[in-house]
Order: C-alpha cells, then structure tokens, then sequence
C-alpha cells in the first residue's frame, strides 16, 4: 500500500463523483461516472481487494454505463434543475 | 434506438474482438477458484460482449445468434445447474452444496469433488448472469416493445 499513490486516486474520485452531480448534460455525466467506478476500481486493486476490483471493473465500468447511456437515450439528455 | 451500424471499422472491430471477450470470460468463470474471478464476473463479460454484438448489428442480426426465448432457457438453465448441484449433494446425504459428497458418483477423492463441484457451480451463475445482464439491455433498448414491432 503506497500512500501518496492512495492519496492521488481519492483526489481523482472525489474530482469525478463531484463533476457527476454537477454537470448538466446526462450523458457527460454517465461518462464520469464510468470514469469514477474505474478510479474505484484502481484504488481496491491498489489496497489489495483485487477481487472486488474485478465485480467493479466489469459491472460498474461495463455494463453499467452501457445500461445508463440506453437509459438516457430512451429519456431526455438535458437535466432539469 | 438500435440498428445496425454501416460503419466498417465498427463492424470490423466488433467482429474481431467478440470472440476475445467470450474466450477471456470463459477463461475468468473456469479459474475462478484459483484466482480472483468467478462466475458472475465472467457471466458479466460474457453479456457485454453479447451487448456489443447488438449494438453494432442491431437486434436483428442479433436475435439470429440468441433468441429471447433462448435467453429464458439460459436464465433458467442456470438456475437449475445450481439448485441441481445443491440438490444432489442433499441426496447423497450432506447438506446442501455440500460438495464432499460428490466424490461418491464422480469417483475422485473429496478435495477433488468439492473443486468440480464449484466450478459447475460458477458455471450456472454465468449463464444465468449473462442471460440476464443481455436481457436487462434489450429490453432497456427496444423499449420493451416485442420483437415483430421493430423493423429496421
């Protein structure tokens, strides 16, 4: 466990969970979001839950955005408030 | 919302790389004892590449490999392989997925038993995963209309 490696993911991960809330288009946000599960995905790889790396790789990085842009493309991609 | 893309590159690419993801995934759900992995990581991978499929072919093309009804006798298949697996071992007078006593009717030592035994049950967790994970998006994109409604 390297600290200062540690120290930059979580700044990455918060960067991303913030600009997925706050931007307007849901597209770009749904492509943050793959960006912020693919930090997470690193920093368990990093602490050394390689497995539960692995679900976050493949569920939340490649289904789940995949699930979200259909969803987006079903509804509006402008975001209201 | 999905059809068919003329694009070659696309084509191309997804025809390339499809049998890579399918042999990557069956290569996670048969280590998956030995390494980190298992059946619903690889059964994941396995409906990703089949969502890649649809994406660039369209549900046309698609529905020609793997049918809606397919689909349902995959998610169901997988299902009863582990239930079966559980139930068997019940029969053989353990518990339930207690695979020790499979080592009875597959004629290997115990420690044996209980590795196939895990590995047939990550076999029926990826193809329930997988043919769920598919589902989920097809009915996400064709707006759970049924399939005669779409023509492309």
């Amino acid at each position: 466990m390297i600290p200062a490696f540690d120290f930059v993911i979580l700044i990455f991960v918060v960067i991303c969970a913030i600009a997925a809330i706050t931007v307007k288009d849901l597209l770009s946000a749904v492509m943050i979001l793959g960006a912020y599960s693919f930090f997470m995905c690193l920093m368990w790889a990093e602490m050394g839950a390689v497995d539960v790396a692995f679900t976050e790789a493949s569920v939340s990085a490649g289904i789940g955005t995949v699930l979200l842009i259909a969803a987006v493309y079903r509804t509006t991609r402008r975001s209201r408030d | 919302m999905i059809r068919s893309s003329e694009d070659i590159i696309i084509r191309t690419v997804s025809r390339v790389l499809v049998p890579f993801i399918q042999l990557f995934a069956l290569y996670v759900i048969a280590h998956g004892h030995y390494s980190p992995g298992g059946g619903f990581q690889g059964g994941v991978i396995l409906g990703a590449s089949l969502v890649l499929l649809l994406i660039t072919y369209g549900p046309k093309e698609t529905r020609r490999h793997i049918s809606e009804k397919s689909v349902t006798v995959f998610s169901s298949l997988g299902v009863l392989i582990y239930s079966g697996i559980g139930v068997i071992c019940l029969l053989l007078l353990g518990n339930y997925l207690d695979y020790g006593k499979l080592s009875g009717i597959l004629h290997v030592a115990p420690a044996e038993a209980r590795a196939l035994g895990i590995l047939g049950i990550e076999i029926g967790v990826g193809f329930t995963v997988m043919a769920i994970m598919f589902s989920i998006f097809f009915d996400i994109s064709s707006g759970g209309k049924p399939p005669e409604d779409e023509k492309e």
